[in-house]
């Protein structure tokens, strides 16, 4: 019995170990250029003399560069610390953007039914219907084939941020609707109503508020997805350029030299990644069972 | 039942229009498709006879039409890259993807279903806390971090197995398979668990989660008070009900799955659809990307029909409908 109880008690455990680590991972990625012992992007900080480095625990490693060195001589933890900012960045934008255009919808659409319900409804089925990562790739397609190289350098990251959210909102406006029918037949919906209220303000002062729980469950468990995609969409290469790298830029590059033995190149930015992704879940999967069982149990 | 089919057909027809547009908009306006076809430094009256040869000179209406004449033929038009016609070279990666898939699928229903019932049936048991601990790194982990890893250990250390392409293929007639030589088998390996580990741990978690909601209703309380055999209950009674949003869920997931297939197939550099689509995007090979959202279109919709069909023959409250 003694080990079935802690075996329950377990979860908060992890929850509290996860949010200590996403906590470090944000002060490391807002402070970065601070803490990190070099700038990636200036030449003169880094030499090729460094170059190929392993990490301090492996024979040969130097304690300068605590996880090695790249190719080029850059220290792999100025690297990661950078790279793991431009990934952090992207994934809140694509969340806030997947969540604010998800929300309107949403609203809008189980406030008003009927036609606009339909309409807003039919939309997103067919947005579902095609996997993120498609429409992302497409997406990226298609701007590669419209815009210039330096345009499409300058615009890589809310060309990222954009063609992730355009696919994740439906979620978002889903459960608002829902919830949003739900609201709207309480009595102090029908209440501002009788007062004369404009929609706008009741859906924005009075329902939004209300149903705001949901909203940040579902975005949590969206940033892991978030994250993850733009991973990988940068390893496939249609994501942010080497010259400004993402975690998944990096693991890209890495995967050049896997077969010359510079496992680390690869994997220290793949482990923090897989970290990262891992923390946002744990976090996600105990508000998920704790606020709203029923919300996106499958 | 035909009602709730022809519903379904119909609604298979507007996704396949809406597809079929949207493929039409990326030939049409993505790109210079005269500029990609002329031979560099073209006089303007060389790009005129090409713009007309296409029918590019013919209202967009008028364009669109002959379109979807020639999606229905089979006429997917020329890819810029590889100056072939794109459904040939579709065509000839079909073999690839659908063995990785197939292969995967099987691996991840095999194991995820018996996983997940057993997690089910002992939620508190050290096993099932481990499992369910390891699915949450399982979906953490992304699909091409797992293949690197796995290229690491299996094929850079240990040279157990080898990394990339689809070993030796023997060619049986339309279809080139690896599943006839030792070379073609040890290739599908590591791609293949790749691949399955993705899926294995939604299967897993979904089952997992419906046998708990099916083993706390009323009719297996009812078959176990009246002292039917564990096995029958948990096997036939619990079961199948709780398959039933399996299937749903893993017809929904194709989409995923030709989306991780994109992924496993580029770390791997498996010659399947999903490579050539990679590259495609990198070109930009607009001919191929718009070819191949139609053919996800197509594929996702067929699968969606097949799905609603299985479940009119598991689900008998359907079939009277």
């Amino acid at each position: 019995m003694a080990t079935q109880s802690l075996m329950r008690r377990l979860p908060p455990v992890s929850v509290v170990i996860a949010s200590l680590v996403l906590v470090v991972m944000l002060v490391l990625v807002i402070f970065a250029p601070m803490i990190a012992p070099m700038d990636p992007r200036d030449v003169a900080s880094y030499s090729l003399m460094d170059m190929e480095i392993p990490p301090v625990f492996m024979e040969g490693g130097d304690s300068r560069f605590l996880l090695g060195t790249d190719n080029q001589g850059r220290d792999l933890v100025s690297v990661i610390l950078f790279g793991l900012r431009i990934s952090v960045v992207i994934g809140l934008g694509a969340v806030v953007f997947a969540a604010v255009l998800g929300v309107v919808l949403g609203l809008v659409a189980g406030f008003f039914g009927g036609v606009v319900d339909s309409i807003v409804m039919r939309i997103a089925d067919i947005f579902v219907s095609f996997p993120t990562i498609l429409v992302a790739l497409l997406i990226s397609g298609i701007a590669r084939a419209q815009l210039s190289a330096e345009t499409m350098l300058a615009w890589a990251p809310l060309v990222l941020i954009f063609s992730i959210a355009i696919n994740e909102w439906v979620q978002y406006a889903r459960t608002v609707r829902a919830s949003t029918m739900v609201e709207i037949a309480r009595d102090y919906v029908r209440a501002a109503k009788v007062i004369g209220l404009p929609s706008t303000r009741i859906m924005g002062r009075h329902i939004l508020p209300n149903i705001m729980s949901s909203v940040m469950v579902i975005a949590t468990i969206n940033l892991a997805g978030a994250i993850l995609t733009e991973a990988t969409l940068s390893f496939l290469g249609a994501g942010m350029p080497p010259t400004y790298p993402s975690l998944g830029t990096l693991i890209r590059i890495g995967n050049q030299f896997l077969f010359s033995g510079l496992w680390w190149i690869a994997v220290m930015p793949a482990t923090v990644l897989v970290i990262l992704v891992l923390a946002v879940n744990v976090i996600g999967d105990y508000l998920r069972d704790h606020f709203n069982p029923k919300l996106m149990a499958r | 039942m035909i009602r709730l089919l022809s519903v379904r057909l119909l609604q298979a027809i507007l996704v396949m229009v809406a597809v079929t547009a949207i493929a039409f908009v990326m030939f049409r306006f993505v790109g210079d498709p005269v500029a990609s076809m002329v031979r560099e430094g073209a006089t303007q009256a060389e790009k005129d006879a090409v713009r007309v040869a296409l029918g590019l000179d013919k209202p967009v209406l008028a364009q669109f039409v002959k379109f979807v004449g020639q999606v229905l033929t089979g006429d997917l038009g020329t890819s810029y890259r590889y100056q072939q016609p794109v459904t040939t070279l579709l065509l000839s990666r079909l073999p690839a993807t659908l063995e990785l898939v197939i292969v995967a699928t099987v691996l991840a229903l095999s194991l995820g279903i018996p996983l997940g019932v057993l997690c089910a049936l002992k939620p508190h048991a050290f096993f099932s806390r481990l499992t369910q601990s390891a699915t949450l790194v399982g979906i953490s982990m992304p699909t091409f971090v797992t293949g690197l890893l796995l290229i690491l250990v299996f094929a850079v250390n240990l040279r157990w197995l080898p990394s990339s392409g689809r070993g030796d293929l023997v060619d049986i007639g339309f279809w080139q398979t690896g599943f006839l030589s030792l070379s073609g088998l040890k290739s599908l390996i590591l791609p293949s668990i790749t691949l399955a580990l993705f899926q294995l741990t939604l299967i897993m978690r979904l089952v997992r989660s419906e046998m708990i909601d099916v083993l706390s209703s009323d009719y297996i309380r009812f078959a176990f008070a009246r002292g039917l055999p564990r096995t029958y209950i948990y096997g036939r009674l619990a079961l199948r009900n709780a398959l039933m949003p399996v299937v749903t869920v893993t017809g929904l997931q194709i989409g995923q799955l030709i989306a991780f297939a994109i992924v496993t197939e580029t770390v791997f550099q498996w010659p399947g659809m999903g490579l050539l689509f990679t590259n495609a995007v990198g070109y930009p090979d607009v001919p191929v990307l718009a070819a191949y959202l139609l053919f996800v279109g197509f594929l996702f919709v067929m699968i969606n029909m097949i799905v609603d069909i299985l479940y009119t023959f598991i689900d008998p409250r359907l079939r009277t409908r």
